[in-house]
This record gives structure tokens, C-alpha cells and sequence, in this order.
């Protein structure tokens, strides 16, 4: 005879039962969006670093603006998921250092001056002859290759930390246990590496970028499922809320989505596309990047989604 | 120092959620939601089967990950007792303590804070006791200081035997149940 264990919960608050679900697409797409936009700021750091910035087809021209952009959609959605709205404010009126969330609010607080600092490197052309006294600005410090590499540097540090902050965010919540596993912080950043790296792929329109960043790519995927397999052996060699955890993405109800989409479809067959593309067997073909990009995101759908599912108390009797 | 806590006993327990009903009324929770309610936990192998009858409610741990996860200082602990509030104007509602909570014992109200229970403490602090326990009809609540060696909360944990729900959670919750 199995031991048998009922449990009857005369409890039905909306978002909490019968399975936590407070956090929806608002959520995977600020985590995604912030994830990306961390990985386009340590590629824009890079490339100021190396002083590509003199290139007229260098992509640092369009990369702070458009992590601007994608970091404004997210925290639209990241405004949009908060039940006290206009309360918001609160968030900048204190700094608390045990809380992962206080610390992405003032991170991303400091990342939209570096990403500014940035764009006024690439100061776009047809302003500067409205605007002539900026350019004398802009001009000074375009050469100036200690600050170049100051704003490079700044937008590498901040991408790492707001590209860590995504999966730590998730991670510090130990009442769920597929989220609490300090592999996320890392495979977070490394995800926003490689949707990063497979976007500007895509925009580059320097062949030299285009080459570089699909190798690059390559390199972020491989370290990516490396992380998975961590993350997935680290939860099945823990207690047993963790292994049934785990279990949720591999024999679970959010298997196919995982295994499929993120594993398959958004990370081994872009790379395998992109190595035949990178040693010149095929054409680089947008597939793979849009494969990458779609699968970055799946994975934070995934994880928001079965991190919610899965309970210390509860989630033996939900198999 | 006082540290306010609660003993049940899940053998005198009934489950008539009278502690429930005290509770929404005392508090005003709005309809649809719970700061407490009662659990029926049927543990063993057929035929040999015992049922917990229990009255849970938010832990007031002593290690509260929704005070630590908390980005704006809303969720606190209070100055008198240890208990776990919810400051409802300083909460963006951003729901990190929902998912911190491994008793799932929060809720977002529909004004758009987070609510839970408040171990009434504005009762407390009048020297009543919390709503659900001055109504209990079988007298299985008990609330009281475990700090002190002369309580009846203390003497009870000190006597018969008790677990606390999710120890290995690890958040060293203050609500008692003796079996």
C-alpha cells in the first residue's frame, strides 16, 4: 500500500490558488527585454572599448538607442504588472540591499545615463550642424580615447550587473524551488548574451561585425546549455521538492515548451546552422538569430511560468 | 523583548472556520479573500489514516523572506512582537513577497496592496486577543508572548508535542500546532 496524503484547503485567493500565478508575460517580457538590453550594452561596451567607434558602419551607432527603446518596452511591462501602480515612486524612496528587485530598480536607474553617454559618442549626423556647439562637444570627447574607453567599460560593467540582476531576481525567491538555484544569475546573462549577439546580428551592416558577432554567438550558446545542464543536474541532485522541481521541465507539463523551443529550436539548432555559417559551408542565414531570439524569450516564459508551479509544500500532490 | 506567536491545537480543532469568519469581519477582507483559513491533512496507509484539521494563516516567521525581498520597505517587522505587517502605502504591489511566502499566505487586495494577516495586532495593542482566537468555539487558539517562560503559549509548546508547517523551509515560522 502507498502512503496516501490528502490535502483540503478551504483557501481560494485569486493569483495564489490552486497554484501561484502572479507573474505573466509582463514579467518574461521585462526579464527578456532587460536581459537583451544587458547583453547589447556589454556588446556596445566592447566594441567603444576597441574604439570602433570611429567606424561609420559600427552598430555602436545604433545600439543605445535601441536598448533605450527595448529597455522602455520592458519596464512598460514591468509597470504594467504592478497591482499599486502609482506607487511606484516608492521603489527610488529607499535602497534595501537584501532585495534583488531594490537592486535592478537602481540599476536601471544608472543604465539609461551610460546608454545617453554612449549615444552622444555617435552624436547622429544630421543634428550636428543644428546643434554646432554640441558637436564641438562631441568631437572633443570622440577623440578623447580615455573617456571612450571610460563609457565602454560603464556600459560593460552595467549590462553584467542589470544581465545578472534578471535571474537573481528569480533566484533569491527560495519558496520556489526551481527558481532557487544561483545558476539562473549566470544563465540569465548569458542568454541576454546570446539574443543580444543574435539581434545585432541581424542589424549589423558591417560583414566584419556580422562574422564576429555569429562567433560570439556560438561561443554564448555553447555556455548556455552548458548552465542548463548545471542547473537541471544541480536541481535533481538536491532535496526532493527541487528533483520534482526539475521535473516540471523535463518529463512535466512544461517539458515540450523547454525542450523543444528553448533547448532545441533556440539554442542546438541555431548553433549548428551558425557553425556551418561561421566556417563558411552555408550563407549566415537570419534563421538562427531569430531562433536564438525567440528562444531567449521562451526561456523566461518557461521559468517565470513553472517557477510559479512548483512548491515546497504542494507540488508532490500536483504530478 | 515580546515575540508574539499562536498555538493550535489541531486536536481540539474542528474546522467550523468561526476563526474565518471573525476574521473577515474584523478586518474587512473583501469577498473572494482569506487572511486565514482551515486545512484537513489526511497522512497514512490505508486503512490506518489521520486527519490534521488546521486553522493556517501568514507564519510571522522569524526569518521572513518577504521582509528581505521587499524593494520598498513595505513589508516590515513590527517594533511589538515581531510581527509581519504590510505597510499598504509604501507597496507597489510588484507581488516579490507572494512569491517569497513558501505559505502562499499573502494575497493582493483589490485596492492593489498586498494583504495578509496582521495577527490583529491593533486588538493586541489594546490587550484583546487577535479576532479568530477570542471566537474559536473549542478554545484551540492560544495567543500569546513566547518569550515568556509564564505564558500559556509557552507552557503549552513546553508540555505537549508541536510542529511548526514547512520547517525545512528554513524561515523559523511563530505559529504552533500541537498534535
Amino acid at each position: 500500500m502507498n502512503p496516501v496524503r490528502e490535502l483540503i484547503i478551504t483557501r481560494h485567493n485569486e493569483m495564489v490558488d490552486p497554484l501561484l500565478n502572479i507573474w505573466g508575460m509582463e514579467i518574461a517580457i521585462y526579464l527578456f527585454l532587460g536581459g537583451m538590453v544587458a547583453g547589447m550594452m556589454i556588446i556596445l561596451g566592447y566594441f567603444l572599448f576597441k574604439g570602433r567607434h570611429k567606424e561609420l558602419r559600427c552598430s555602436c551607432a545604433l545600439l543605445p538607442g535601441l536598448s533605450i527603446i527595448l529597455l522602455s518596452i520592458g519596464m512598460l511591462a514591468l509597470f504594467l504588472d504592478l497591482e499599486h501602480k502609482w506607487y511606484f515612486w516608492n521603489m527610488y524612496l529607499t535602497f534595501k540591499p537584501a532585495s534583488p528587485m531594490s537592486w535592478g530598480a537602481w540599476i536601471l536607474l544608472l543604465v539609461y545615463p551610460a546608454l545617453l553617454a554612449a549615444a552622444f559618442l555617435r552624436f547622429p549626423e544630421p543634428l550636428r550642424a543644428a546643434f554646432p556647439s554640441i558637436n564641438n562637444v562631441v568631437v572633443k570627447f570622440q577623440g578623447k580615447q580615455v573617456f571612450v574607453r571610460f563609457i565602454g567599460i560603464l556600459n560593460m560593467v552595467l549590462g553584467a550587473m542589470l544581465g545578472i540582476y534578471t535571474g537573481v531576481l528569480l533566484s533569491s525567491l527560495g519558496a520556489r524551488p526551481l527558481w532557487s538555484s544561483s545558476l539562473l544569475g549566470p544563465l540569465f546573462l548569458v542568454s541576454g548574451l546570446s539574443t543580444a549577439a543574435a539581434f545585432v546580428h541581424l542589424i549589423a551592416k558591417d560583414p566584419y561585425e556580422r562574422v564576429l558577432l555569429a562567433k560570439a554567438d556560438n561561443g554564448f550558446l555553447t555556455v548556455e546549455l552548458f548552465f542548463i545542464i548545471l542547473f537541471i543536474t544541480g536541481l535533481l541532485t538536491s532535496t526532493e521538492v527541487h528533483i520534482e522541481s526539475a521535473r516540471l521541465l523535463l518529463n512535466g507539463s512544461y517539458a515540450p515548451a523547454f525542450l523543444v523551443f528553448v533547448v532545441c529550436l533556440g539554442i542546438v539548432i541555431p548553433l549548428f546552422i551558425q557553425s556551418l555559417a561561421v566556417s563558411r559551408r552555408i550563407r549566415h542565414t537570419p534563421a538562427a538569430p531569430i531562433m536564438v531570439i525567440a528562444g531567449g524569450f521562451i526561456l523566461r516564459l518557461v521559468i517565470v511560468y513553472a517557477g510559479q508551479a512548483s512548491h515546497w509544500g504542494r507540488i508532490s500532490l500536483l504530478k | 523583548m515580546a515575540r508574539y506567536g499562536m498555538v493550535i491545537d489541531t486536536k481540539k480543532c474542528v474546522g467550523c472556520m468561526d476563526c474565518v469568519v471573525a476574521c473577515k469581519t474584523e478586518n474587512q477582507v473583501p469577498e473572494g479573500f482569506a487572511r486565514d483559513w482551515i486545512v484537513y491533512d489526511t497522512t497514512g496507509v490505508y486503512p490506518t489514516l489521520t486527519t490534521e484539521i488546521r486553522s493556517e494563516r501568514c507564519n510571522h516567521c522569524d526569518n521572513p523572506p518577504c521582509v528581505y525581498c521587499c524593494p520598498c520597505g513595505a513589508s516590515h517587522i513590527h517594533e511589538r512582537g515581531g510581527v509581519v505587517l504590510v505597510h499598504h502605502e509604501k507597496c507597489v504591489g510588484c507581488k516579490a513577497c507572494m512569491a517569497a511566502c513558501p505559505y502562499d499566505a499573502r494575497f493582493v487586495h483589490p485596492e492593489g496592496y498586498v494583504d495578509k494577516c496582521t495577527l490583529c495586532i491593533h486588538r493586541v495593542e489594546k490587550g484583546m486577543d487577535p479576532a479568530c482566537v477570542a471566537v474559536c468555539p473549542t478554545h484551540c487558539m492560544y495567543f500569546g508572548d513566547l518569550e515568556d517562560a509564564n505564558s500559556m503559549v509557552r507552557r503549552l509548546l513546553n508540555e505537549q508535542r508541536s510542529h511548526v508547517l514547512l520547517e525545512s523551509a528554513g524561515t523559523k515560522p511563530q505559529i504552533w500546532y500541537l498534535y
